[in-house]
């Protein structure tokens, strides 16, 4: 998370990014495009009406490793000591969004968790674990020291990952893998495209259907060009990522999420599967079944501003009366809805879908309203 | 027209100055989604926050390059933020404030000086 003195790392699209335009910031230690030429509000439009194409290289790609076999519970349990998911069940070709959690229940980041298999089934090797770029030393630390003697970590830093997403996106990109298409939302395989090794999942986090495309480092210029090459892609910038997930109603690590947010504060209860809450062996599982059972002090709802500023991270969130209650955590203009749009925190009597609400921007008081999530509707595809 | 080294404009007519942001400003900040222009009838003071420029990414204050009180604000900016992106240095003005101290303007840089200036940005 901190800034710190070290020089900026580069992804291997570096020099892909400067030659497109793109305006470079330092995000989670790398050099990154926060956008391109057309600026944030037109990639996102973009994304939504086409397919736009992210270098998400900053992030962290690994494999959780452990032995099957001499009586250990091999990675899938093993992975189930530090998360709230049941990935034991976990089919292989199948992805899961989980939750690192700390002891106390909080979260230490989100994160993709999957089994990447060919279409034949083979390849099965652990699992293939994609973080967050700002915490990832940290991620695989905690997994490294909760786990120690039962799982063994690659971290794939030879790896590049670019996402696809937008309504064109699977168009474009079965053009070039045409085997891809017999994926759905959160299906994961190994394949080869482009000449290369690929590991595909049909994810992102825009809300739109698309891949997620982990490829070797050195191939990561040639996708990039191809991809590009097709009239319906534009390379899109951290700037109009954020806008993009933000109306999809999907959380942020290190605004929306931190080390005292609890899955269930977060609205994530999703993340916590059943026969896990009955088992109530993860990290922190006194406080979150507590917290399932009695509600949680604080939880996060989705708040259209229905005038004035856009509210961003920080603002305060008041009720009708004026009462001080909670907080945003992450808001800003809604290219697709034209308005304000914030995720942030209130107590749950707060918390139901209509209720009004003020958001404080610069002291002012500005009509909001607590919406259901996502802002924009998803568009994932469930069915081949 | 005037400029400042935070990118505002001033443009003086008789003792009021209409104040905006450059084109340069303009073009950073990205698409302009919100502005906040001040209240007519403020009294404002030359480096003082008077109103805010909203992209989708970020807020940004607008500083008053002049002192004076506010006269007028630019209310079609509430419905048509784009017009600071279209026409930064004409139609996409934000305040008219009457000068308290018509030097103020005399001390900011003309349009050669403030392109140099830009050009050491």
């Amino acid at each position: 998370m901190a800034q710190t003195d070290q020089p900026l790392k580069t992804t291997p699209l570096h020099a892909a990014h400067l030659a497109a335009g793109a305006r470079m910031v330092p995000f989670a230690g790398y050099d990154m495009p926060v956008q391109y030429t057309e600026g944030v509000l037109k990639e996102h439009l973009w994304t939504r009406e086409h397919a736009g194409l992210f270098d998400v290289s900053h992030m962290g790609q690994a494999r959780l490793r452990g032995p099957i076999s001499e009586g250990k519970k091999g990675p899938l349990a093993a992975f189930e000591e530090v998360v709230p998911g049941d990935f034991i069940n976990l089919k292989p070709g199948r992805q899961k969004y989980s939750v690192l959690l700390n002891r106390d229940g909080g979260i230490v980041d989100d994160l993709m968790a999957g089994r990447p298999v060919t279409s034949q089934g083979t390849g099965d090797d652990g699992l293939f674990l994609v973080v967050n770029g700002a915490c990832k030393d940290n991620d695989f630390k905690v997994i490294a020291d909760e786990l120690a003697g039962q799982v063994v970590i690659d971290r794939l830093e030879t790896r590049a990952l670019l996402a696809l997403q937008g309504p064109e996106a699977a168009a474009v990109f079965q053009h070039y893998v045409p085997e891809a298409a017999s994926m759905v939302f959160m299906d994961i395989r190994l394949m080869t495209g482009f000449g290369v090794d690929l590991i595909v999942s049909r994810s992102g986090y825009t809300g739109e259907d698309g891949y997620e495309i982990s490829v070797p480092a050195e191939a990561a210029d040639d996708v990039w060009v191809k991809l590009m090459s097709d009239s319906r892609v534009k390379p899109i910038g951290l700037g109009a990522r954020d806008s993009l997930r933000l109306e999809a109603g999907l959380p942020l690590y290190g605004h929306d999420l931190d080390e005292t947010v609890s899955p269930v504060e977060a609205d994530l209860t999703f993340a916590i599967n059943k026969n896990r809450r009955e088992q109530r062996d993860f990290p922190g599982a006194a406080r979150i079944v507590k917290e399932l059972a009695e509600r949680p002090a604080r939880v996060r709802v989705a708040l259209k501003v229905l005038e004035g500023a856009p509210a961003r991270e920080g603002a305060e969130i008041a009720d009708a009366s004026g009462q001080v209650i909670g907080k945003v955590t992450s808001g800003g203009f809604s290219p697709s809805l034209k308005q304000g749009i914030a995720l942030g925190f209130v107590p749950p009597a707060h918390a139901a879908p209509g209720t009004p609400l003020k958001v404080i921007v610069r002291g002012k008081p500005q009509a909001a309203e607590v919406v259901k999530a996502p802002f924009v509707p998803h568009r994932y595809v469930r069915k081949p | 027209m005037r400029f400042t080294k935070d990118h505002e404009w001033v443009e003086v007519d008789g003792d009021v100055a209409t104040v905006g942001i450059t084109a340069y400003a303009a073009e950073q900040l990205g698409d302009v989604v919100f502005v906040e222009t001040p209240d007519v009838g403020k009294t404002v003071k030359a480096g003082d926050g008077f109103a805010v420029v909203e992209s989708v990414k970020a807020a940004s204050d607008v500083y008053a390059p002049v002192s004076g009180e506010v006269v007028e604000a630019n209310g079609a900016l509430a419905d048509a933020p784009d017009t600071v992106n279209a026409a930064p240095e004409a139609a996409g003005w934000f305040a008219k404030v009457k000068l308290a101290n018509p030097a103020e303007v005399e001390a900011l840089m003309d349009r050669p000086a403030y392109e140099a200036f830009l050009q050491t940005l």
